[in-house]
């Protein structure tokens, strides 16, 4: 694992994923790619570029829009010594086909007492912030993450998106690999600037499972996932012109879940802001808070707080949906008020 | 079944209204997304997929519906809300996301709901069969007339709710009509690739219902078998299906560089642009140029109130966001 990028080769997340799935496909035979639109077209959102030009139609199979069919056929031909990448195209369709998600491609390695084994990756878009509405803007980490079963991550960079879907490939269990739209480094999407890092040619991993401290701070501690990360660190630049030193926890991965950095750093700070783009009730938001008021809650000098959409479908309408959507002045607003 | 001078005139009227309609809406989305093309931005942002192509389908099923049948209808569900009557300055409005429009703005173009006129889509591929089954149960049991129609594309025919809910209709024999846009294009992947039959009207004869495939997106030959189709569940006869060959003028969305498609195709089609081709046979069978150019003005005059309404609507407030989750 290399923690410091050292050469100057800055890709999207888009990117970063395709040469992930690449490297693995020309290592492992087993692996190969199946979804609507990403052979050819190379992925809606540009994640499956030029796999198909590589590896051919056999390897990168458009699929039929038939979510239950071939998510389901993933989970049979992980477990016949397959490696598959498959994708959801919004997360938002998970309604579909949820049974082959969270009833086979979740639960065959309990039932098999992990004698058997489901090493397949369900990548999928998540996100709004572009005016897409209520069925195609949603995040949804807390519905997948609440599932046991299936590891959950969601880089918030490409860096963090190579290693990770280098990772999700390998690893012997199923991972749900979700990516946000606003940092695909997709134009026509509009795109967050700072997902787009520098990031090694050669291969490498990211570990499924822990959490990264991205900005280092004393005074109150962030945390947030994929886009919120982005909302935080711009929280953090505003806070410190006045003197507040926020530090800034990019959880990587949902499931496992690292309690670990986030107790450690509000033991240092304090406080404790989560900044989720997910539904606001019963979900990673609440997960965390938990997480450090049931470990020791006389390390928190103020209530905690969560910036997070509120408990509505997506709004359509642009001013209505960024009046939902979290954003950095919602977080120093928060922090004010603690 | 053939349609009488009333009926082609309306049909040939709502086609106009609806290809001007989405000029109009396509003139508006691309405001603000120049230099650089951005969804997010101008009047209207978000994806938009136009109906350009598919109004013959349209219009040929909703001649034979009135406001108290049902329709529920699909992503790209413009040209079928037009047919149906949907109200085309409230359905402008809410496109353009203002508070006038049919839902207020929080719905968007992919999410018309006009109760008016029992009108409804959804963005999800294949999720307008079921509720066409639910609607046409309830009309039964309530003993109440009325029939239901669920748009789709040819696409979503692989979709299981679109088994499941024809199944259903098959088993209790609903008072229903799924009628399969094939427009040969789920965004990039072509049917014959993605679709195990070449046409899905014989995937009828495994629910138990009459199938029929309609080549040449023909506005009479629609009119003609889904006049029968209606007919037959108005009469409890049951279910048909009904797949129509159509053609997708525009991208999937806009934005869409169609780069799949096969050189030539897009002129191809576009020299079968229904509009022109029915213009043509209505004046060969003696419609007078006269009273073509005057409906055709009244269309444009509609879908230009539509969208300066929508244009000079208000947004709603922001905080209406947190609105109308219930009732």
């Amino acid at each position: 694992m290399l923690d410091q990028p050292t050469n100057e080769r800055r890709l999207t997340i888009a990117r970063a994923m395709a040469e992930a799935m690449q490297q693995e496909m020309q290592r492992d035979p087993s692996v190969f790619v199946m979804g609507e639109d990403i052979a050819g077209f190379g992925g809606i959102f540009g994640n499956t570029r030029g796999l198909f030009e590589e590896f051919g139609k056999e390897r990168v199979r458009d699929t039929p829009i038939s979510e239950t069919g071939f998510i389901s056929a993933a989970v049979g031909a992980a477990m016949d010594g397959m490696r598959p990448v498959v994708e959801l195209m919004f997360v938002d369709f998970f309604g579909v086909c949820f049974d082959a998600i969270y009833n086979q491609m979740a639960k065959n390695t309990y039932f098999a007492g992990a004698n058997a084994s489901v090493p397949m990756v369900l990548m999928t878009s998540t996100g709004g912030g572009y005016s897409d509405a209520g069925q195609h803007s949603q995040c949804l980490y807390g519905t997948f993450a609440h599932l046991p079963g299936m590891k959950v991550v969601s880089p918030s960079n490409a860096y963090d998106a190579k290693g990770l879907m280098t990772a999700a490939i390998r690893d012997d269990n199923p991972v749900v690999y979700m990516y946000h739209k606003g940092l695909q480094g997709m134009g026509w999407l509009g795109t967050e600037a700072g997902a787009t890092v520098n990031t090694p040619e050669e291969e490498y991993t990211v570990e499924i499972g822990k959490a990264k401290v991205v900005r280092k701070g004393t005074d109150v501690t962030l945390v947030g996932l994929a886009m919120g990360v982005h909302n935080a660190l711009k929280a953090a630049d505003k806070l410190a012109e006045d003197g507040i030193s926020a530090e800034v926890v990019d959880l990587v991965s949902l499931v496992p879940l690292d309690r670990e950095t986030v107790i450690n750093s509000v033991a240092k700070t304090g406080r404790l802001i989560v900044v989720d783009e997910d539904y606001h009730s019963y979900g990673v938001s609440g997960e965390i808070i938990a997480s450090v008021t049931e470990h020791d809650i006389s390390k928190l000098k103020a209530s905690p707080a969560r910036v997070t959409f509120p408990d509505v479908p997506i709004p359509y309408a642009r001013n209505m949906e960024q009046f939902c959507l979290p954003n950095p002045d919602k977080i120093i607003d928060a922090y004010r008020k603690m | 079944m053939q349609p009488t001078k009333e009926q082609l005139l309306w049909m040939y009227e709502n086609m106009v209204v609806s290809r001007r309609f989405e000029e109009a809406v396509e003139k508006a989305y691309l405001e603000g997304k120049a230099p650089a093309f951005n969804m997010a931005n101008g009047p209207i942002p978000g994806e938009m997929h136009l109906s350009n192509g598919q109004e013959p389908v349209a219009v040929g099923v909703c001649a034979h519906l009135d406001a108290n049948d049902i329709v529920t209808a699909t992503h790209r569900p413009h040209h079928q809300a037009i047919a149906k009557g949907v109200d085309l300055k409230k359905m402008a409005a809410e496109i353009f996301g203002k508070s006038t429009g049919l839902s207020g703005g929080r719905g968007g173009h992919m999410h018309l709901i006009d109760p008016a006129v029992n009108f409804s889509c959804s963005g999800i591929i294949g999720e307008s069969c079921g509720p066409a089954c639910g609607a046409a149960l309830s009309r039964k049991m309530q003993n109440k007339p009325g029939v239901a129609v669920a748009f789709l594309g040819e696409g979503a025919a692989n979709q299981g709710a679109f088994h499941e809910a024809l199944n259903l209709a098959g088993a209790w024999d609903l008072p229903v009509v799924f009628v399969i846009e094939d427009n040969s294009w789920g965004i990039s992947v072509p049917k014959s690739e993605a679709t195990a039959v070449a046409r899905n009207d014989v995937r009828a004869a495994g629910y138990d219902m009459p199938g029929h495939y309609i080549p040449g997106n023909d506005p009479y030959a629609i009119f003609d078998i889904a006049g029968e189709a209606i007919a037959r569940a108005r009469d409890g006869k049951g279910p048909t299906l009904i797949e129509v060959e159509t053609y997708r003028l525009a991208g999937h969305f806009m934005g869409d560089a169609e780069q799949y498609r096969p050189e030539g195709e897009k002129d191809a089609l576009f020299a079968k642009d229904p509009i022109p081709k029915m213009r043509e046979r209505l004046l060969a069978d003696g419609h007078a140029a006269k009273d073509l150019d005057e409906l055709e003005t009244r269309a444009e005059a509609r879908v230009t109130e539509a969208i300066t309404f929508a244009r000079d609507s208000a947004y709603a407030p922001d905080t209406d966001a947190l609105t109308a989750v219930f009732v």
